[in-house]
């Protein structure tokens, strides 16, 4: 007997393995996820040192020049890997914190990760002065103890997602004020290595860097693909969670760790990269018209949106100068937020509510 | 001989944060009956029902699933022997009606085991008996509020638990959807589940319900049959309500039928039939 679920089904019955796939959705991530790549191999020839397609090709096999070489297999592929894997662990986060708050303006960034790693910058470079521990470092201990803190001050037998997004805009615009302050009090020169590090920029990540974090992003995935039903539970309230055999407090405090991961990852690496995690899952969900936001399509989502946005920026760069990735997904942020407002004002799907 | 119950509460003390509602309370659900928690508003019904699904847990006392504490249990293993459906449930954005269904057999997966053919069965016996079978790839968003409370029902049907609990079924439903879903409780409570529901209206609760528990002041007042309990006595304790008990002129069950605190004296008890209808011959 076969039910009608409303859209294209496929049951996937093997004897260790089941699963109900939902063929739309498979389509558009497998789709979202070759556009990603396709974008991030174009960025490959880009840059101050242009090369041919063909040149780019003959390196990644390993054969053409060998400074054309090093160009790529140490330069360049780091960086658009990077925009790759960055966008998707970016996208995840967003997916999981849009669906614990039920808002789509939930993102990593509400628990005050972003506020909390820039403040740590600021005082390492500001008070500190350089040499006292890493950029990378000052970004993760500040992000993650901010989170932590938010997370404690909304805590109340529970976390519901509405007291986290308002503790976490309350912490974040605190932290601004103590930011902004010391940078009026900076000399010019570390003023502008602050903002530098706060624009959000992936060209400066290499292997190093790279080897580290594509580690700790293999492990945010496994955590997702484990705690995904948990998530979808959660959705349906905590009483239905609980009845259905979750344990609402623990799969929340999970998520909410994985989630500030996938920031903390791309933060300690390339500085603040803001939007993708909020637009991701909902651009993801527009194509795939899935029930609530989904992992896998916001992930596909999130790496063609920092591949799009990289490739952009190289573009802009030979034309013009160069400008960090992380505003130009700031730029395409605020187009999205338009967007959600229009769409709002028009009435019809209650998507700030 | 004292009904086997597979669902107690002993001694439990309930409540919310520092908010004690009940004190001590100590019920046993009788297997395979259907039973109706009611009492006024504040009372402590949802408490108790929330604490017997363990979804409140009791500060002191226990609730016990066949002898053993509820809160020792795995959690999904108690997911199979008793499901909730909550006083408000949240639907995810653009979820279908089979989809959300399908939801119901968390318990049954895992991460290897997600879509069973079993998990299909359950989920197209679920969409029969809530007649839903044709509305399956329905937005549950576009439905009639009947409607989605038969989804919200079928979800609970396809989690398929020997007890079902239900808090206020009925509350947002107009006359007619309200019995049509007490008659799909009845028809589960025939196939031998054991159906504990929190309800307002005491009329439903004496026509279906086959055990009342009664509850005022978060304590329990009595526990029986619908016969033995509701009387006006009992109506005006619990729920400070002059009325009248009378037999339900259509299932013989008691129902209760407030006075006019307006009249001067009771009516009399006995139909009595106009003068105008009498027939001169």
């Amino acid at each position: 007997m076969s039910v009608d679920f409303g859209y294209r089904t496929a049951p996937l019955r093997l004897p260790w393995f089941s699963a109900r796939l939902n063929v739309r959705l498979l389509v558009v991530s497998g789709v979202l996820f070759t556009l990603a790549t396709g974008l991030a191999l174009v960025s490959l020839p880009l840059g101050d040192f242009p090369l041919t397609l063909q040149e780019v090709l003959a390196a990644l096999t390993g054969g053409g020049k060998r400074f054309h070489r090093t160009i790529v297999l140490e330069w360049r592929l780091p960086i658009s890997l990077a925009a790759l894997v960055f966008g998707a662990l970016l996208g995840i986060g967003g997916a999981i914190f849009q669906s614990l708050t039920r808002n789509p303006l939930g993102s990593p960034d509400v628990i005050g990760f972003d506020a909390g790693a820039y403040t740590a910058v600021v005082i390492t470079i500001l008070v500190l002065g350089p040499g006292a521990w890493s950029v990378s470092t000052a970004a993760l201990v500040g992000g993650i103890a901010t989170a932590f803190v938010v997370y404690l001050l909304a805590y109340r037998g529970g976390v519901q997602g509405f007291r986290l997004i308002i503790v976490g805009i309350a912490v974040s615009w605190m932290l601004g004020s103590v930011n902004a302050y010391l940078i009026t009090r900076a000399k010019i020169e570390d003023a502008m290595t602050v903002g530098f590090w706060n624009a959000g920029t992936i060209t400066r990540v290499a292997w190093p860097t790279m080897v580290p974090a594509l580690a700790v992003a293999a492990v945010i995935v496994l955590a997702a693909v484990l705690l995904a039903p948990a998530l979808r539970r959660l959705e349906l309230g905590d009483d239905s969670a609980v009845t259905l055999g979750t344990r609402p407090g623990p799969a929340r405090l999970g998520l909410i760790v994985a989630g500030v991961a996938t920031v903390a990852v791309v933060t300690a690496a390339a500085g603040p990269i803001a939007f993708v995690a909020l637009a991701a899952p909902q651009l993801a969900r527009r194509l795939t018209r899935s029930p609530g936001v989904s992992l896998l399509a916001s992930a596909g989502m999130g790496a063609v949106l920092l591949t799009g946005s990289h490739l952009l920026s190289l573009l802009i760069a030979q034309a013009y100068r160069p400008v960090p990735v992380g505003l130009i997904t700031v730029c395409l942020g605020g187009c999205y937020l338009i967007g959600l407002l229009i769409r709002e004002t028009r009435g019809r799907y209650g998507a700030l509510t | 001989m004292k009904p086997q119950a597979r669902l107690v509460a002993q001694d439990a003390t309930i409540g919310y944060d520092r908010r004690t509602i009940s004190q001590n309370l100590s019920v046993a659900i009788p297997d395979g009956s259907f039973t109706a928690i009611i009492g006024p508003n504040g009372c402590g019904k949802s408490t108790l029902l929330r604490a017997l699904a363990r979804v409140l847990t009791p500060t002191a006392g226990q609730v016990l699933l066949d002898g053993k504490a509820i809160h020792t249990y795995k959690a999904k293993e108690v997911a199979r022997q008793l499901g909730l459906l909550p006083q408000t449930s949240l639907a995810p954005e653009g979820i279908r009606v089979a989809d959300l269904i399908a939801r119901g057999r968390a318990p049954y997966q895992n991460l290897f085991q997600q879509w069973r053919s079993s998990d299909e069965a359950a989920v197209a016996a679920a969409l029969e008996a809530t007649r839903l079978t044709e509305l399956s790839g329905q937005l549950v968003d576009e439905l009639s509020g009947g409607q989605r409370q038969r989804v919200w029902v079928a979800m609970l049907l396809a989690q398929d638990t020997p007890v079902m609990l239900l808090d206020e079924p009925t509350t947002f439903l107009d006359i007619a959807h309200q019995y049509e879903l007490m008659e799909l409780l009845r028809t589960f409570h025939d196939e031998g589940k054991t159906v504990v529901t929190v309800l307002h209206d005491l009329n439903q609760a004496a026509r279906y319900a086959d055990h009342l528990i009664v509850m005022r002041g978060g304590e329990i007042v009595t526990t029986g049959a619908p016969d033995d309990v509701i009387d006006a006595e009992l109506v005006e304790n619990v729920f400070g309500l002059k009325a009248l008990v009378t037999p339900d002129p259509v299932t013989g069950t008691p129902s209760v039928i407030p006075l006019d605190p307006r009249a001067v004296a009771v009516r009399p008890v006995e139909p009595s039939v106009p003068a105008s209808l009498e027939s001169p011959r």
